[in-house]
């Protein structure tokens, strides 16, 4: 066995112990030991990736060499490994890109115990990513329930706190639901592992016993993990945990932890249960509806609001939105225009988060829509950095956005029944968000009268001023530029990464 | 629709009303201590589901004693199990979110978090 195999276990276990070390460490070593973790856990999945893409299939790794029905197992694939280093990727630039708001908004003393959580969160993404065990995906989302909460109220203001609280409660009925659908799983199934609860579940829908149990145990986890990655009408926590929570959390919750919950539905639909019984169940039509409807009013919601974070909050509602539709869309080209959006989204939402960060800087720290007139003059970079992910959102050849919303209506085009209203919403959606997004980009170009630059107090901001963050989103655009220009390679190793999956 | 099958049943038909109860009282009381108190019914009522799941009638727990090994003698262990991990999942969850709480009524002096709400939107912040 090659070393390689044991690479995804050493990653999982490193940023978790990684997480109970920073505790005693001070903010410098912490933060260093964090960015430390990160990089080597993505060098280690990009080795990974290169095995699993040298080999062509993927591998099983058995924890203490217990046999399949009873030991717990790492199932590593190309998707899961590309996912990994994409993770790791925008999670180290989310990281670097808030550490001077990090230094004016979390008290001294509590700077490691911000580490702590994003070791953890980074811990569990990575399980979530790679466990082929459902009991072990139940432990892990909680896990990363709990240090998401620590991302947003790390910043101490009633706001945050408020936000954590309904971010929990939010939260906790997702999971209950998805724990809820576990029990009812293992208890039709007898296995936890999903390799052997899928051959049973083909075995049930077969001979059409437990029929509407097995549909249960369907709907109550797609809700369950719904509600948890903010569907629509259970977007309610959303604006104020994004847009009130310190930058780098902002960015990381936007970006990671709702597509880590996604991914793990991804998993459950195509390794658990089956792709062709979660079709026949129609439960994917619900999710397509809901899917729709945050789409637009996502979009909607984000079009009244006049604070710059809350209205890339909102954003995110309509991207989830779009994920969800490929679900519906119940084709495998469906799923991969999903997770291609997820890598987009990731790219595309921080950069907006680390933008909107900048060009506020430039404006006294304002938030608000009208203070931000020829910001993007008086921060150069940031202005650029914005208009990039505003035109990689609404869907501008070029930009990353634009092949993921290609892949949607190419999706689309496969389903009879769902093709009019999928590229009707499309559409809407996409002259929706190039309202708000183009609005603000005029706006931080429309040149503000000297005088009231002088009487606010405005100044501008150089790059080497803020030296971690131009660093951040100059990676970011590359990214998005990457996964707009280049995304041939992308789609075929997603492709690929599916055919393993199933 | 055969309603015998709860009377047989009725452990697990008792688990799932206990389920609803929590999960309403976790979405819609306004006090967040009795959120909290629907949340821990909602977690309990998952572990009586999952031990009934686990419960063979007649069998003992699964510990070997007198050197009996025989299969037919224990229950199934596997949700016993699950019932321990959840329930220090359900720990650390409630802890966080009785700190969560301590530390808006120590802002606020209130437990409602409607009223909260309210309260932020005056300040404007």
């Amino acid at each position: 066995m090659e070393f390689v195999r044991n690479f995804p276990l050493i990653s999982i276990l490193l940023s978790l112990f990684a997480g109970p070390v920073s505790s005693v460490l001070d903010k410098k070593k912490a933060k260093f030991l964090n960015l430390a973790v990160i990089i080597i856990i993505g060098i280690m999945s990009g080795f990974v990736l290169f095995y699993v893409l040298g080999t062509g299939q993927e591998y099983v790794y058995t924890m203490g060499h217990f046999p399949a029905p009873w030991g717990n197992e790492i199932r590593v694939g190309i998707l899961e490994a590309a996912m990994a280093l994409f993770f790791c990727v925008v999670m180290l630039l989310c990281v670097i890109s808030g550490v001077l708001e990090r230094d004016s908004e979390i008290e001294e003393t509590k700077h490691n115990l911000y580490y702590i959580m994003v070791n953890l969160l980074l811990c569990s993404l990575l399980a979530l990513i790679y466990t082929n065990d459902l009991f072990t995906a139940y432990v892990f989302v909680e896990i990363n329930t709990i240090s998401a909460c620590g991302l947003i109220m790390i910043k101490q203001t009633g706001r945050t706190i408020e936000a954590a609280m309904r971010y929990m409660i939010m939260s906790l009925l997702g999971s209950g639901l998805f724990l809820l659908g576990i029990c009812f799983l293992y208890s039709l199934t007898g296995h936890l592992l999903m390799s052997n609860i899928k051959a049973q579940a083909a075995i049930l829908q077969a001979s059409g016993e437990y029929h509407i149990p097995l549909l249960t145990a369907i709907c109550l986890m797609s809700v369950g993990l719904a509600i948890k990655s903010a569907l629509y009408p259970f977007h309610t926590w959303l604006p104020d945990a994004y847009g009130y929570s310190t930058l780098s959390s902002a960015a990381i919750l936007s970006s990671l932890v709702s597509k880590g919950y996604i991914f793990l539905l991804i998993k459950i639909f195509y390794r658990v249960i089956g792709f062709e019984i979660i079709k026949e169940s129609k439960v994917i039509n619900v999710l397509f509806v809901f899917g729709i409807a945050g789409m637009i009013m996502g979009s909607i919601n984000a079009i009244r609001e006049s604070d710059i974070q809350r209205m890339i909050a909102y954003s995110s509602v309509a991207q989830i939105g779009y994920i969800y539709v490929g679900f519906g869309l119940g084709n495998t080209a469906g799923i991969i225009a999903s997770i291609y959006h997820i890598l987009s989204h990731a790219a595309t939402k921080s950069l907006l988060f680390v933008a909107s960060s900048g060009i506020t800087d430039a404006s006294g720290k304002s938030r608000d829509f009208f203070d931000l007139t020829g910001s993007g003059y008086r921060n150069k970079l940031a202005g650029v950095a914005f208009t990039v992910g505003s035109l990689s959102m609404v869907g501008i050849p070029m930009f990353s956005g634009f092949i993921s919303k290609l892949l949607f209506a190419q999706a689309a085009v496969e389903n009879r029944h769902k093709i009019l209203i999928t590229l009707v919403a499309l559409a809407i959606s996409t002259i929706l968000n190039a309202v708000y997004f183009l609005k603000t980009v005029v706006r931080i170009y429309t040149p503000e009268k000297t005088e009231v630059v002088i009487n606010k107090g405005f100044q501008d901001v150089y790059m080497s001023e803020q030296k971690a963050k131009s660093f951040a989103m100059i990676c970011l655009i590359a990214l998005n530029f990457f996964l707009g220009l280049f995304s041939e390679p992308v789609v075929v190793l997603i492709e690929r990464g599916l055919e393993m999956f199933a | 629709m055969n309603f015998g099958n709860i009377l047989v049943n009725y452990e697990e038909a008792v688990a799932m009303i206990l389920f609803g109860i929590g999960f309403s009282n976790l979405l819609m009381q306004k006090n967040l201590i009795k959120k909290i108190v629907g949340m821990n019914i909602m977690d309990t009522s998952m572990y009586l589901f999952l031990a009934l799941k686990g419960y063979i009638a007649g069998r003992k727990a699964p510990i070997v004693v007198n050197g009996v090994q025989s299969m037919e003698a224990y229950i199934n262990p596997i949700p016993s199990g699950l019932v321990l991990t959840g329930i220090v999942v359900s720990v650390s969850v409630t802890a966080l979110m009785l700190s969560l709480t301590i530390r808006l009524y120590n802002r606020y002096h209130t437990l409602d978090l409607d009223e909260i709400s309210t309260m932020l939107k005056k300040e404007g912040l």
